[in-house]
């Protein structure tokens, strides 16, 4: 059985001196859409960064991709994408700047930031516009132009559908699956249940810090 | 891809920010000029200020770059960049440098303009042999002070109360860059008998420090702006 | 203290601390620390003679210099201890807590250092402060550190602290040296301009030299002694820290527990139910 792409044993994590993680479980298989499911203070959150490799882990153990969440972050982090609760954008920058900018760090050549940017309606109207000026939305989507660029193998996507439209859900549904087609590992939290729900190949429930794997079908509400 | 490459790349991304927004411009320049303004209202006596002109001129700079570094980190942790930068895998040593080079640049154009400032308001002239010292103090200084900023201003980036860490860790570490680039000046200058000789060895005190704090900060960015 | 938590307590801090942060160790230095100050007493007030210059004023010297000496000491083992916590694999938080109450302990020396030197000026020159090279590092030295105790307390986990400061402790040592270069060819510039040459050798005979050397062992001795408790007491605080978040977790958990348990009754998907975005045919 090939390695997990996500193995967390017992992980706490912490927020200052809150222990947003208690103890959490997690097991992703390659090519898994997971949806995370909980309510909001739950920790997931928290359960995305660290595997993103932002988070230091306080106790327990786990793997990323096969290298260790406690000694090799900067290694975890270079093979992630993440589309957090804040955008990671310049909001001085127009939307062609920031997508070229994260094109760049990652070498990605023009015509992968263009498609990018096409892919996620963001080209022509909006491409010379501050990102300051953007609607949530359409942050959101710029966001995930410089996502897609980064062709990352693990994505972890907190609320990603949270201030978009319904075409550009749609069209965020299409990228995921796409990403998934092409081998990426996705874990999303979600309060869009239905709509991650149909997306995701199972789920799991986040409470208090820990993981409660759901009763199988369940996704499909 | 090479670290040399991505600092260039951050270090255009910074300047390119600060084109579109001006917060330079309008902002801490004339919050420059201000400052030497009503320098002259405290000190009162135009020998003194024509005296201690070349120290007011650093001062203001240490003010003014305390603005900048507030700024330069501000960009990065208003809607996560830093945070997505560290995902990028980005070597923070690249992040330190291309930070370091931007933040050089803007405090040199706050410096040329407050030695302007100084020409005009405090009477200074520069005579034709000072031109080298004075040229190659502000850059010296300057990487000196870009260093030291970048450093702690990454430290005190997203912590509750980073407005008074970063005065209180930066300017006890600037302290030889204030002696020293004040007595270059005013070597340069000709201030109160000075001659041009007189500045060479601030200079190289100057150049130890700007490279002391390049390496020490560049080995350091990286733990400190880690969580 | 019950045996599950004297052991835990152990585990962390090396030793069980139901009595308090003293161990033999400590009551030995500590009883050798007052012998030390008591011949300091004897030898600086009583036995070693005025100076010929500065009168009976010259005894101040007798606790300005070790002070100061011992704040050099505290602040180099602050550095060697980062620099052993950044550098050695097992990253043990010992050598973080010792960084740490060095550095307090010294940043407190200083201050001591500039109190008696303001006073030592006072009576001898009659000025509480002088723009020289000594007295201005040493004041750098003392924000320098305060700096260094800020950034001590910024929050985080224990690790992240320890990783912190140390980084910065080892950029302070940095820093002393340029500081020192920088500010001695300032106050060069100025030696004509200075009233008093506070680098002039003080003539000290034998006895003199005699009661400055028993400051320096009795101040050395009070350092360790301090650095003992204090490292001893922060492993402490450390304890309760960790100690607090086992408690934390234990809430959580519980109410994870409790959480799950409320709505285990509930049909579809239990935690869906409170999220109210679901349609549930």
């Amino acid at each position: 059985m090939p390695a997990p792409v996500v193995e967390l044993i017992d992980a706490v994590a912490v927020l200052g001196s809150f222990p947003a993680l208690a103890g959490a479980d997690l097991r992703v298989e390659q090519g898994d859409i997971v949806l995370l499911r909980g309510p909001n203070g739950a920790g997931k959150t928290t359960l995305l960064r660290l595997c993103a490799g932002l988070v230091p882990l306080v106790r327990g153990s786990g793997t990323i991709l096969g290298f260790d969440v406690v000694a090799q972050r900067d290694e975890v982090r270079r093979h992630v994408g993440v589309l957090g609760h804040q955008n990671g954008l310049y909001l001085d920058l127009t939307v062609g700047e920031n997508i070229r900018f994260w094109g760049d760090t990652v070498s990605a050549s023009t015509e992968e930031t263009s498609a990018a940017m096409e892919r996620l309606g963001v080209a022509d109207r909006l491409v010379d516009v501050p990102v300051r000026k953007l609607s949530a939305g359409q942050k959101r989507r710029t966001a995930l132009a410089c996502l897609v660029a980064r062709r990352a193998q693990l994505w972890l996507l907190d609320e990603p559908h949270a201030g978009l439209d319904a075409v550009a859900r749609d069209e965020l549904d299409t990228t995921l699956r796409e990403a998934a087609g092409a081998g990426a590992t996705i874990v999303v939290a979600s309060h869009e249940l239905e709509r991650a729900g149909s997306l995701a190949t199972r789920a799991v429930d986040v409470v208090a810090g820990r993981v409660r794997e759901a009763e199988p079908g369940s996704e499909r509400s | 891809m090479s670290v040399w490459r991505i600092a260039r790349l951050v270090a255009r991304k910074d300047l390119q920010i600060e084109w579109n927004s001006r917060v330079l411009i309008n902002q801490v320049l004339p919050f420059a000029g201000v400052t030497m303004v009503i320098f002259a209202f405290a000190l009162d006596s135009d020998a003194v200020l024509e005296r201690v002109a070349p120290g007011l001129v650093w001062l203001a700079t240490m003010f003014s770059m305390l603005v900048l570094v507030q700024r330069t980190f501000a960009i990065e942790t208003d809607d996560g960049a830093l945070d997505a930068l560290r995902v990028a895998g980005v070597d923070p040593r690249a992040i330190f440098a291309g930070k370091a080079m931007g933040l050089a640049v803007q405090l040199l154009v706050v410096e040329v303009v407050l030695l302007l400032a100084a020409i005009v308001l405090y009477r200074q002239t520069v005579p034709a042999g000072g031109v080298v010292l004075l040229v190659t103090t502000l850059i010296s200084a300057t990487c000196g002070l870009a260093a030291v900023g970048t450093l702690y201003g990454g430290l005190a980036a997203g912590f509750r109360g980073r407005e008074t860490l970063l005065p209180l860790l930066t300017l006890p570490a600037v302290a030889p860059v204030l002696i020293g680039a004040t007595r270059a000046v005013e070597a340069a200058l000709g201030t109160a008998g000075a001659v041009v000789s007189d500045g060479w060895p601030w200079v190289g005190l100057l150049v130890v420090f700007a490279v002391a704090f390049g390496v020490g900060g560049s080995l350091a960015f990286g733990p400190l702006i880690d969580e | 203290m019950t045996t599950t938590e004297s052991n835990l307590q152990r585990e962390h801090t090396g030793r069980s601390t139901a009595g308090g942060t003293g161990t033999r160790g400590t009551r030995v230095i500590g009883i050798l620390t007052l012998i030390a100050m008591v011949w300091l007493v004897a030898f600086g007030l009583g036995f070693s003679p005025a100076d010929r210059d500065q009168d009976e004023a010259v005894r101040i010297l007798y606790v300005h210099v070790p002070t100061i000496w011992v704040a050099y000491l505290s602040f180099i083992t602050t550095a060697i201890a980062s620099g052993m916590y950044l550098f050695t694999k097992k990253k043990s938080l010992g050598w973080d807590r010792l960084a740490g109450a060095s550095a307090e302990i010294g940043t407190v020396f200083v201050a001591v250092t500039l109190i008696v030197g303001a006073l030592w000026g006072r009576i001898t020159w009659g000025v509480f402060w002088q723009w020289d090279a000594r007295l201005t590092t040493t004041a750098l030295l003392f924000v320098t550190y305060i700096g260094y105790l800020a950034v001590r307390r910024l929050e985080g986990t224990h690790q992240q602290r320890a990783r912190r400061s140390a980084v910065i402790g080892l950029i302070a040592v940095l820093e002393i040296p340029l500081v020192h270069w920088s500010v001695r060819l300032w106050r060069s510039l100025h030696q004509e301009a200075t009233v008093l040459d506070t680098d002039r050798n003080t003539d000290m005979d034998g006895l003199m030299l005699f009661s400055l050397f028993v400051g320096v062992v009795a101040f050395t001795l009070l350092y360790l002694w301090l650095v003992m408790h204090r490292t001893r007491g922060m492993a402490m605080e450390d304890y309760l820290d960790d100690r607090g978040l086992d408690e934390a977790l234990v809430a959580r958990r519980a109410e994870g527990d409790a959480f799950v348990a409320d709505h285990a009754t509930m049909p579809t998907a239990a935690p869906a139910a409170t999220l109210g975005t679901e349609e549930t045919t």
